[in-house]
């Protein structure tokens, strides 16, 4: 049976969706029901990997697709593997998806009315091709699980509103752009090694010396522009603001702190594993340096744009433009430190995006305005939600025992034993700016005063005054909020823990 | 004609030219999916470059001497050439299936099916986007009553409506 897990991880939640598509939009309880179950058993299985992969001593777990065998020491078949660092993702993937689900109860039936059969089903299906990106070691059944990913975002973002149809479909165009240079970049692979699964195209680089060839170097190029813009780094993060502000709140809730983040994961395990340190943080090119700098403007710019906005979800969001310059400085900084950061840095994340857009969809839901100048008061109106945001912000200014303190604490260290002083100063500059960010939201919350009432105000329930319409939302979105911040305070406190297997793994693959 | 572009047509386009069309079709496909005003247009560049990349896969593929990639059967492996060669007469000799002799294939005689069986999940992934791609413009035209994209963002400006 646990030889089995890594494929029970993404049939259960793929049988679900089937599910969940047959029993129809008549029966909204049971599709969220069937949902629920399906994305438990899948997390479970998930943390019953990575306690299968802790207890074998860091032992990778393969899984031969369909059992084909190999044929001369190479993969025929597709492979899945399972090491430390993807059974983390993995769980932290499903479990997210589980508890979004708890969240989607309410929200779901009110935003989406007669499409909640197809949400769940579309959840279900992002789920399996993210758990899949993160699985896969096969470099083209890496390319169709993205587009997966893709595709079923692009459906549910376009659920929302139209300004949400309009920045779905650029998100179709700068997704299809990027998704095909990956593509591109396989296929260059292919050409010189003859070869798709990963471990086999680094074996035959390393074997005929390929490193320096031109396709090589191309190939390299295109797979970090195609991974670039599906993770939103900085100067190709256009489709991203909009599409994560403007998409149904539940929906939003679960793409923000995972798609970035797993394409993340994608683009270091390319660096690492495909192509390997040498010929990466080579000193023969320039793009060493030149990345760097570029992570260093996604900082910069990120934490501008979202000191510049006074609506919440789009502060978020350019916000998650900041983190992912954040990530993409630490593992290119071209030491262990900060590639386990920035790996770190991916959970951590996840984490405190996950708690922020809970508690930001709440507040916006009962404000009924996304403004941070309507704030005011609500630390009296809603304490249960405010605790989680707070817990969120401080996470994201990195206060400790936070996670965001230990994933700063480890990049910085990271860029100082590389170096890179300017990479070090944007961060210390994002946590100051992000500082400026969530305090101004604390001093309305806290202090201010409501001076008057807005005239298109539409309150959640029939309680039409405003006075007191503002209160606690209904357990089933607080419990999600509440999970959410524990796991941030969790990563944080766990990360010397975390940090370390994350250390192990990385140098294993690096001897 | 100038002796130099001669050879080099000869060197570097004749013998490439899938490989220059490729480029040629993605810049276009490129170009009118960043530059067009038209949603649909976008739709048709994007639908152009991810041809273009079709057609740089299967060339992967080709070989000069190269037929059809089917190996037929160990024990039948005469009966099943000889009915090939009287069905199709006498110039069947490249197309005909390749044939395994003392268990090894000889890889000069048939064309490389991998490539070719990646773009068909490819094309399933192309037309799936954009089939997507259409509908969800269709919900655009639907809210805003028109497909360019000045004007859609005209009408989203505040105070416009």
């Amino acid at each position: 049976m646990t030889e089995h897990f890594p494929v029970l991880i993404l049939l259960v939640p793929l049988f679900g969706a089937l599910i969940v598509v047959l029993l129809g939009k008549e029966r909204p309880n049971q599709c969220w029901m069937t949902s629920l179950i399906s994305l438990g058993i899948s997390s479970i299985i998930s943390l019953f990997t990575v306690v299968a992969v802790l207890a074998d001593k860091f032992q990778t777990i393969r899984y031969r697709m369909g059992g084909w065998p190999e044929s001369n020491g190479y993969e025929v078949g597709i492979e899945l593997r399972v090491d430390i660092l993807a059974a983390l993702v993995v769980f932290a993937v499903t479990f997210v998806g589980f508890v979004n689900t708890i969240y989607s109860k309410t929200r779901a039936e009110a935003e989406v009315q007669d499409k909640v059969s197809f949400f769940y089903a579309l959840i279900q299906l992002l789920i399996v091709g993210l758990c899949g990106i993160v699985m896969t070691n096969d470099a083209f059944n890496l390319y169709v699980l993205i587009e997966i990913t893709s595709l079923t975002s692009y459906a549910l973002i376009a659920m929302g509103n139209r300004r949400a149809a309009l920045s779905s479909f650029n998100y179709v165009i700068m997704g299809t752009i990027g998704a095909s240079f990956y593509l591109l970049g396989v296929g260059y692979l292919y050409i010189k090694t003859g070869t798709l699964n990963i471990d086999d195209i680094r074996m035959v680089l390393g074997n005929n010396n390929l490193w320096e060839h031109q396709s090589i170097i191309v190939a390299f190029i295109f797979i970090m522009l195609g991974v670039w813009t599906k993770m939103a780094f900085f100067p190709l993060h256009g489709w991203l603001p909009n599409a994560y502000a403007y998409a149904p709140s539940m929906t939003g809730t679960f793409m923000a702190p995972l798609m970035t983040k797993v394409m993340v994961y994608v683009m270091i395990r390319v660096m690492v594993w495909l192509f390997g340190n040498e010929f990466v943080y080579s000193g023969q090119h320039v793009w060493g340096e030149l990345v760097i700098w570029m992570s260093v403007i996604a900082i910069v710019a990120g934490s501008l744009l979202a000191l510049a906005r006074t609506d919440i979800k789009k502060m978020l969001t350019y916000l998650i433009v900041a983190e992912v310059g954040y990530m993409v400085g630490g593992a290119w900084l071209g030491n262990v430190t900060g590639q386990a950061g920035a790996f770190y840095h991916i959970l951590s994340d996840a984490a405190m995006t996950f708690c922020l857009f809970i508690a930001a969809s709440i507040i916006v839901l009962r404000v009924g305005d996304s403004r941070v100048n309507a704030f005011d008061n609500l630390f009296r109106k809603m304490p249960l939600t405010m605790i989680g945001f707070t817990v969120g912000a401080l996470s994201m200014i990195g206060l400790p025992p936070t996670c965001g303190f230990f994933s700063k604490w480890y990049l910085i260290s990271g860029g100082i034993e590389a170096g890179q002083w300017e990479y070090v100063c944007a961060l210390i500059f994002s946590s100051l700016v992000n500082a400026v960010i969530f305090f101004r939201i604390f001093e309305r919350a806290y202090f201010g005063q409501i001076t008057e009432v807005k005239e298109d105000f539409v309150p959640f329930d029939s309680d039409a005054n405003p006075e007191t319409a503002i209160k606690e939302v209904p357990w089933s979105m607080l419990f999600p909020l509440f999970i959410a911040s524990g796991f941030v305070l969790l990563v944080g406190i766990m990360n010397r823990t975390l940090f370390e297997w994350i250390q192990t793994a990385l140098k294993m693959v690096n001897t | 004609m100038d002796p130099i572009i001669a050879t080099f047509i000869e060197d570097n386009i004749v013998p490439k030219f899938n490989y220059w069309i490729y480029v040629i079709l993605m810049m276009i496909g490129l170009y009118a999916m960043i530059t067009k005003n038209n949603l649909m247009k976008k739709l048709i560049g994007m639908a152009i470059f991810q041809t273009a990349i079709i057609l740089f896969y299967v060339s992967i593929g080709v070989k000069d001497t190269a037929g059809i990639p089917i190996i037929s059967h160990h024990g039948s492996e005469h009966h099943q050439g000889a009915t090939v060669h009287s069905e199709s007469g006498s110039s069947s000799e490249e197309v005909s299936p390749v044939k395994v002799k003392n268990n090894t294939i000889d890889k000069d005689k048939y064309a490389n099916p991998l490539p070719h069986v990646l773009m068909l999940t490819a094309i399933v992934v192309g037309v799936s986007t954009l089939g997507l791609a259409l509908a969800i413009s269709q919900k655009i035209f639907k809210s805003f009553g028109t497909l360019e994209e000045d004007e859609i963002l005209n009408k989203l400006r505040p105070g416009s409506q």
